[in-house]
């Protein structure tokens, strides 16, 4: 067994774009086992702390650090895009996509393929070239996909946004049964009743900055800041 | 019109009859364009796919010059060429001026930049939609450009498509290069041009035909063959 690759340091992290700052400084540890949700407004920021913790995004100060050199984390980590991503293919390629590129033979990996988008809800679509889903359809792939490789950390921006309650549900019990084999998730979302089902954990944040870490049961139960408890109870009113 | 109708029945007549002159011209026509468009999409492909994925200091440049050099006029290539290859020119012991090999120079020159042009653009598309997948999922730099090759397939062929009915429609170099000499270097477009001048327009016009029908049946060809047709409504 390979040494895993978390806790993951994000350490003093600030992002700078256009003159302007938008994330940080940001410091906070990811650790092993449970959901990590982030919540917070639009704007505030969970995208770009996601695509910094993932490796996507220059860093203007500030490091990301596993636990294992970052060439061989790469490959064990996964991303699902807020806007899903997809290759100019067949729905089979593309969730296939990420065992080829391992040298995995294409039979082998088409085989595999197909049984994780039966997982997600999409076998019927297989033969379809990946540009004519619909949103939804695109952000299932896209989760079934990023599983293909069985990654120790799945970041998730708004995976559900546009999906329907029952596929919400689907996708949430993919999440569960994934975390509870050994996937370490990070997602961020704006649904609080989501929030509520499956964090462990929550990371608020606001104006590029992590307010308030909790785990979720406080955090729901009594919000520390203005902000957060604004948040949260907005979601509540009618 | 009249001579319109008669250009036609005309191009009919020698097509059906297989008229010897102008298979070996339509034939000479077909090799020099396809030879050219062949190896112009060697050089251009990758080039405007390696100048779409690279960062490099020169990039800007190098698109700006390609830009340009699409509008370079075939008269002056074929000058450039002419001089390159005439006996005094510094290639002129290759004694390739008025060969069709000079005529399949001249028309690489002229169409590798509208083909690598066309195809950076595609690739750079495809790069900006592809790129925080393909880094997320760590993909190795080879299999980054094979993943836009393989998925840009469709406007590469569109490039090299361009270069080809560029090519094939092309006067005013290969008159200089190739001299539109009877037998050895007369292709259809030169072809045109002398009938023309000769006021032969039934003739001129009837080998306009087969030239637009020859560009129209290897574009149908090949978008039939590769099925871009059907697929190109995705
Ligand atoms: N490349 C960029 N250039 C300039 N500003 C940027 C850039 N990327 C992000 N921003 C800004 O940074 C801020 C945070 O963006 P981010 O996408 O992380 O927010 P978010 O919390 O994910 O929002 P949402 O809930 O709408 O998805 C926004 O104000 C955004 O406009
Ligand atoms: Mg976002």
């Amino acid at each position: 067994m390979v040494a895993p690759i978390l806790p993951l340091v994000v350490d003093g992290v600030v992002l700078r774009r256009r003159g302007r700052r938008i994330l940080g400084p940001v410091s906070l540890t990811i650790e092993a086992g449970g959901i990590t949700v982030l919540m917070g407004p639009n704007g505030s920021g969970k995208t770009s702390l996601l695509r910094a913790m993932h490796g996507l995004e220059r860093l203007n100060d500030g490091a990301v650090r596993w636990q294992a050199p970052l060439d061989e984390t790469r490959a064990r980590q996964a991303f699902v895009f807020q806007a899903p991503i997809v290759l100019r293919r067949s729905v089979l390629d593309n969730i296939a996509y990420p065992l080829v590129l391992d040298g995995v033979r294409r039979v082998v990996a088409r085989a595999r393929a197909a049984a994780h988008a039966a997982d997600v809800g999409i076998a019927g679509l297989l033969d379809r070239p990946a540009q004519v889903l619909s949103g939804g359809e695109k952000q299932k792939l896209a989760l079934a996909r990023a599983l293909m490789r069985k990654p120790e950390v799945l970041f998730l921006d708004e995976p559900c946004a546009n999906l329907d309650p029952r596929a919400t549900r689907d996708i949430e019990a993919i999440l569960r049964r994934a975390a509870e084999a050994g996937t370490k998730i990070v997602m961020s979302t704006h649904d609080a009743g989501q929030a509520r089902r499956l964090a462990a954990e929550i990371l608020f944040l606001h104006e590029g900055r992590v307010i308030e870490a909790a785990p979720a049961d406080a955090f729901f139960a009594n919000p520390q800041t203005p902000e957060a408890r604004a948040h949260v109870n907005g979601d509540l009113l009618p | 019109m009249n001579d319109i109708t008669s250009g036609l029945g005309e191009a009919v007549r020698r097509v059906v009859t297989l008229d010897p002159d102008l298979v070996e011209i339509t034939w000479l026509s077909l090799r020099v364009t396809l030879g050219a468009t062949a190896i112009a999409s060697l050089i251009g492909l990758p080039l405007g796919a390696w100048i779409a994925i690279n960062r490099f200091r020169a990039r800007r440049l190098v698109i700006a010059i390609l830009n340009s050099l699409m509008g370079l006029p075939p008269v002056v290539v074929g000058l450039f060429v002419y001089v390159l290859f005439s006996r005094s020119g510094p290639l002129g012991v290759l004694g390739l001026l008025f060969t069709p090999t000079a005529m399949v120079i001249a028309q690489v020159i002229i169409i590798t930049p509208i083909v690598a042009s066309i195809a950076h653009q595609a690739i750079r598309d495809l790069w900006a939609d592809y790129h925080d997948l393909l880094i997320s999922l760590h993909a190795s730099r080879w299999q980054r450009v094979q993943a836009l090759l393989w998925d840009g397939r469709r406007a590469l062929l569109t490039a090299s498509l361009a270069g080809f009915g560029r090519a094939i429609g092309e006067v005013g170099a290969i008159m200089i290069v190739g001299g539109n000499i009877d037998h050895a270097t007369r292709v259809l477009t030169t072809a045109i041009a002398l009938e023309t001048g000769k006021g032969n327009f039934d003739l001129a016009l009837a080998l306009g035909f087969v030239l637009i029908a020859l560009a129209v049946a290897v574009n149908l060809a090949i978008h039939f063959g590769t099925r871009t047709e059907r697929s190109s409504r995705w």
